[in-house]
This record gives C-alpha cells, structure tokens and sequence, in this order.
C-alpha cells in the first residue's frame, strides 16, 4: 500500500493488518516510555486546511511516539490566505523534507490530489464529506477490542450520513468486517443514492433501538449544510437524539460511539456521554495507536500486509 | 488554386468521390471521377482520398476570453485551435470582462477575429447587461454590431420576466435566444452530477432537474411568444425528451450537444480530475446512450464545443474549487465520430449546417459546390490519435491521453489553408 486515500475497496485482511498493528502499538503506549525509535529521521507533515485539533494532535501524537518528526502545516498563518494552490503548499511541504504527508481538508478527493503530484505516501486525514479512513480504522480498533470481533455485530450509525466522512468510511470497514450497518436518519440527511451500499436505511431511530449492539452517534455538520436536513434543533433532539429514555431502551450489551467533538444536549444527553457504556474515550486512545499503525505501515514497511 | 483530391464530398446532391477545385475565395469546380486530373503549374494538391470534405465547422458555443481573461485563451490563441479543429467559424461567448452586452464590445471581438483571421469570429450578445440578469443588454446596438445569438452562457437567465421580454424583443428581430439551463436552487452549488456517485464521495449534487425544470419553464415562453429558442449543452435525457416534444409541436426549437457529454459519464469524477468537472456535469450511462442516440436522430441539432479554457495553474486544487469548463476545439470532431460512429451525412450537418443555420451565417454550413465560399474541411474518418498537447493556450481537456477515432486534414477559410497536417 502506497497511500492511504479510501477505505472503499479495502480487503478484511488488509484492515485486519492495521488493526492487528495497531493493537501491538497499543502495548507501547501503555509503557512507562510510550516511545519507540522505528522511524526516527522521517519527518511527518500534517496539511490541515481545515481545523481540527483533535485529529491534528492525535497524528502528531502518533507520528512522535514512532519517533518522527513532525511538520505542521497551519492554515491561519499560511499562504493558502496568500493565494497558494494546493500543489504549491505540498511540494513545498514536500521540499522542505516531508516523508509523509496527512492532509485534512473541506474539499472531496484533496488527499487524492496530494498524492498525484507528491513522490512520497499521503494519508486523508478526512476529505469534505467523502472519506475519513483513520477514524474507521480507530472505530473497528475500539469495537474489536471491545467485542472481540465485529461479525455479527449490528451498528447504527445515527445521524448526519450525508455530509459525514466518518458514516461513508465507517459503513465499509464496519461490513467488510462482517458487521450489519443500520443508517439511521430522516431522508434529508441521507445520501440521495445508495444503491448498492452494504447497510440497511431505518427512519425511525425507535424501530431499531433495542436491536442494535452499537449506537454510532454523529454531529449535524452545520458547515456542510447539515442544519437544513430538519426544521429545527428540538425537532432533530426529539427524534434522533440518544436522550436518557432512548439509552435506558438499549440492549444491556450494547455501547455508544461518537467520533467527536460532541454536542451534549443535541446527539448525545450528558447522562449518556458520561456513563461508562460509552467508548468515546476509547476512541480517541485507540486513535493514536491506529495512526501509528497507518504510518508505520506506510512509511517503514510498505510493501508488506498488502 | 487548391485541388483538395479524391476525397468523399459532401455536395447539395449527395455524397461523391470528386476533386473540388478551389480558386480564390470560391469553389470553382467539383470534378466527379475526372478522366483527366485538373494540371496546373500553380496548384496546390491536397490528397483527400479516404477523407470526407464538407463545408467548415462551425462551433455555436466557444469561450475566447478575451477581453478580460488572456491568461487562459485570447483570440488569436482559439481561433488556432479553431482552425485545428476543422472549423471556420466560431460564436464567441459574451461572458468576457466585461460582457458582450454593447454594441461596441461585439464590435472589437469581430473586429480582433478578422485581423487574426484564421476563422470568423462570430461575437454573441449577452441578454442582460453584465450578465446580471436584472436588466436587458443592448440589443438593438448588438444587432446592429451584427449580433444574431443571445445568451447569458455561464448563468441561467432566470427571471422569467425579463426572459418573456428578451423573447418577445428578439422574436421581432430574427434573433436566437440561447439558454444555459440550470436553476440555482436545484443546482444548489453542486459541483457533479447528484446521484449514485455523488453520494458516494460526498460530493454535492447537481440534479437532472436543475436543467430540465428551465428547459420546460423556457419551452412554455416559446409557446407564448413564438421565439426561436436554442437549448445550449443538453446533459440528461429528460431535456432531450422536452425537446422532442417542443419539436413535435412545432415550436421553433433547437438544442446543441457538447463533445464531451457524448463521451463521459459521471464514473469520471471518481479520478478527482477537473478535467472533467463541466457545468452541466458529466451524467449517467444512461444520458450518455440517450444523447448518442437523439445526435443521430436529429432531435439534437448540432454538436458545440463550450470550449470553456482555464490554465493549468488555476487546475492545481481539489476537484470542487476547480473553475467549471473543459475546452474542445481541437477534439470535438474526433470525439463526435468516437462517440457515435456519426455517418458523413450526419457529420456534417451536426458539426456545419445546422449550426450556421442556427447561428445565421450564410457563409458557413453550405454544402460544397461551385460558387460556394471555400470555407472547408477535410477529416479523416478513421485514422487514429492521442491528444497530448493543445494549440489552445489552455490544457485542460479531459481527451488528454484518450486514443480518438477521426482526425482533421485541413481547413480552408475563403480558400486559404488555416491549418494542414500530413496523413
């Protein structure tokens, strides 16, 4: 594997790779020193064109405890306000040393882009509503770690599906691991053709309730135009909100997810974001170890696993 | 004299082998099966055998750029690829910096074509001034200035008020009302085609409906005022249907396909290219099939490039903040003879008559015969090419790479070769 872009297309042994890496980096971050030297002299750069602290970090994270050095590409200050375009940016990133790069943007196929004009590997550290393969790498981590495997499993992933890169990557890893996905949203926050994708569509997030052994929680993306898919916020808490009733309603077994930030009071009640059938915090743990994994993968070894 | 020989001609009685001879700006002789090939000292031979000759191409929907926008096209860089690709005619589209929406504006754009002079250069007026949809532009002083065609391409006029307007002005005035059709709502900054793929990566979507809901809003004014009416780069098979039944009712409607729209389908997004990012997008298999299909049968009248340049500089960002437009002066004749295996008949008159006669040029789109204007073309129907590289000053094709079936021999404006390449 060259670059990571897409989750679509991905093998079960492929993403079993990463997972399996990713449990091994797990052991190094529990350690005294959660450090090891495996790719000291690589130089890592982060491009964010669009904020994200959470995801910056926690690749920087990921790429200091592999011993990297980090390059952070910050928009505010950057010439991106200055005009540049965004091959310009990344062959200067690429110039000035990157082995890597991880590149967020608003815009659908930026790291595909990236990766057509630089000569070393790209990760999309999420791509407008498109692709976020990161954070379906970490959601498998945290659900096999927590069940010990996603066969069998039924995932809702409630919500904002259509302006969400975290519902699109994470509907494929979830079934290419053997999981059942369950969209759950009205039909104005739903993609408009899903033929042919591996889930199941429910309107009503009560019909499905008590069947599901994973409550997958996402934000309304008000910058993607998330907020016109209903007619008002009580109306999108009354519905698909996982309220204290909602939550009592679940099957014991069951947990909720959220790729975060969260809106406490809107996807999620605080009752529910602090009790300890959530794995959110899991999530962002488990985060660094499969992005170490990622760059590892892509930078020390890239010729095995795939 | 130039003695374009042996080629397949298309004459007002059909299709024959000849040899048409030309002299000065004029044809002077179309010799069947001469028993004796015309000798002359002077004469310039062109081997056309294999080939089709016929008249010119005319292209009803070119972006020039200039005024205002010479980094990516100027006049005399298209009216290069113009020549290159077998037309000698083409209608400039007025949304330049500023827009054709004066007299004097329309003027300069003639004007600058002629002293180039590698094809005319035929300048459109806008319908409303600066484009802005609010008022009406100058028509009469455009007319005047020798405008024929009206559009406001690159926006949609949406308010139908002022379209019932222009209609019932330009009805009077043996003028062509010209429609990029795409409601802002539906269209809902969409920068792909909406459906199956569009969900898939994410993207906003630009529904069939945002083109078909003002071809049908723009049919009923036709009904109403009886202007002629021109459907600029149909996409979806639901306008084709519109139009079908427009014409079935006699209304005086025609419609104009993009090259590009008969080749692609949306599936080429997926590359992430903005070289194939256009407005209307590339739309589904199904589309594709349906404007093959109503190119062949007339329902379309005419292939028109919308050669749309951007250079290279302005490509190098993701696909959704990429500027709308391919260009395809150099490859709309190939990519319409790839695409539907187009007979010569049919070729030309998609390709020359009917977009002159649409356009109003009397000089352009006649079929080849003694006493016509020698404005020619001589296309090889089936010798094969790879676009690499663009006599436009703008790259940005999405045939860059694509083996293509047809290729221009020669152009001939008033009996002068604009471009010649050997077989």
């Amino acid at each position: 594997m060259r670059h990571l872009l897409t989750i679509e297309g991905m093998s079960r042994e492929e993403l079993e790779d990463f997972l399996d890496l990713a449990d091994e980096f797990l052991e190094v971050l529990d350690r005294p020193i959660p450090k090891v030297p495996t790719l000291r002299g690589a130089t890592v750069a982060t491009m964010f064109f669009e904020p994200s602290t959470r995801t910056r970090l926690s690749f920087e994270r990921a790429a200091r405890a592999l011993s990297a050095d980090v390059l952070t590409f910050a928009p505010a200050t950057s010439s991106v306000t200055k005009g540049e375009s965004l091959k310009d940016t990344a062959l200067t990133l690429r110039a000035m040393g990157a082995d890597l790069m991880v590149v967020r943007h608003s815009a659908t196929g930026a790291a595909h882009r990236v990766a057509q004009w630089v000569d070393v590997p790209v990760v999309n550290a999420g791509d407008g509503a498109h692709q976020h393969p990161t954070q379906a790498i970490l959601d498998s981590l945290t659900l096999r770690r927590h069940f010990g495997k996603l066969d069998g499993l039924h995932v809702g992933i409630v919500g904002d599906i259509r302006h969400s890169r975290v519902a699109r990557s994470g509907l494929q890893a979830f079934s290419t691991l053997g999981a059942r996905v369950t969209l759950i949203a009205p039909p104005t926050l739903l993609p408009l053709d899903m033929t042919g994708w591996p889930v199941e569509v429910a309107h009503d997030f009560d019909d499905v309730l008590a069947d599901l052994d994973v409550v997958y929680l996402l934000r309304i993306q008000q910058e993607r135009g998330g907020a016109t898919g209903f007619t008002s916020l009580p109306e999108y808490v009354r519905r698909f909100g996982l309220d204290d009733a909602r939550f009592a309603r679940l099957r014991p077994e069951a947990v909720v997810m959220h790729p975060g930030p969260m809106n406490r009071g809107v996807e999620i009640s605080p009752h529910v974001a602090d009790s300890s059938r959530t794995l959110i915090l899991d999530q962002v743990r488990n985060g660094v170890a499969a992005r170490m994994a990622v760059l590892f993968r892509l930078l020390a070894s890239p010729g095995e696993g795939t | 004299m130039i003695v374009i020989r042996g080629g397949s001609v298309l004459t007002p009685d059909g299709i024959v082998v000849a040899d048409v001879v030309v002299d000065g700006e004029e044809v002077i002789a179309v010799d069947e099966a001469p028993a004796q090939p015309r000798q002359s000292p002077s004469a310039q031979v062109l081997d056309a055998s294999g080939c089709w000759v016929g008249p010119g191409l005319v292209d009803l929907h070119t972006h020039l750029r200039e005024p205002g926008q010479e980094w990516k096209e100027d006049i005399a860089s298209g009216s290069r690829a113009a020549a290159a690709g077998g037309f000698t005619a083409v209608v400039a589209m007025p949304n330049t910096v500023p827009a054709i929406d004066e007299g004097h504006r329309a003027r300069f754009v003639a004007e600058r074509g002629a002293k180039v002079g590698l094809c005319d250069v035929v300048p459109a007026g806008a319908l409303s001034l600066g484009r802005e949809g609010e008022h009406l532009a100058r028509f009469d002083e455009l007319i005047e200035a020798g405008v024929r065609l009206f559009t406001d391409d690159g926006d949609t006029l949406v308010d139908a008020g002022l379209l019932r307007r222009a209609m019932e002005y330009l009805a009077d005035r043996d003028c062509v009302i010209a429609q990029h059709a795409e409601d802002p709502g539906l269209a809902g900054g969409g920068h792909m085609h909406e459906g199956s793929v569009s969900s898939r990566l994410g993207m906003r979507g630009l529904p069939a409906l945002a083109e078909e809901t003002v071809v049908a809003r723009d049919l009923a004014l036709v009904e109403l005022t009886g202007a002629t009416y021109h459907v600029q780069h149909v996409s979806t098979a639901g306008t084709v249907e519109l139009i079908r039944r427009a014409k079935a009712a006699g209304l005086p409607v025609t419609a104009e396909v993009a090259p590009h729209h008969l080749v692609f389908d949306h599936h080429e997004v997926e590359s992430m290219d903005p070289n194939f990012k256009m407005y209307p997008p590339l739309r589904t298999p199904d589309d594709v099939a349906e404007l093959r299909r109503a190119l062949l049968d007339g329902t379309i009248d005419a292939v028109a490039t919308d050669h749309a340049p951007h250079a290279d500089h302005e490509q190098e960002v993701t696909f959704e903040e990429a500027p709308r437009g391919v260009i395809g002066l150099e490859t709309a004749a190939a990519a319409t003879i790839t695409a539907t295996g187009i007979d010569q008949q049919r070729f030309f008159e998609a390709l020359s008559i009917s977009p002159a006669r649409i356009a109003r040029l009397e000089e352009h789109g006649r079929p080849v015969a003694p006493g016509s204007p020698a404005n020619l073309v001589v296309v090889d129907p089936t010798a094969t090419w790879t676009p690499r590289r663009f006599h436009s000053r703008s790259q940005n094709s999405p045939f860059l790479g694509r083996q293509l079936t047809g290729k221009v021999r020669a152009t001939l404006l008033r009996g002068r070769l604009t471009h010649q390449e050997t077989a």
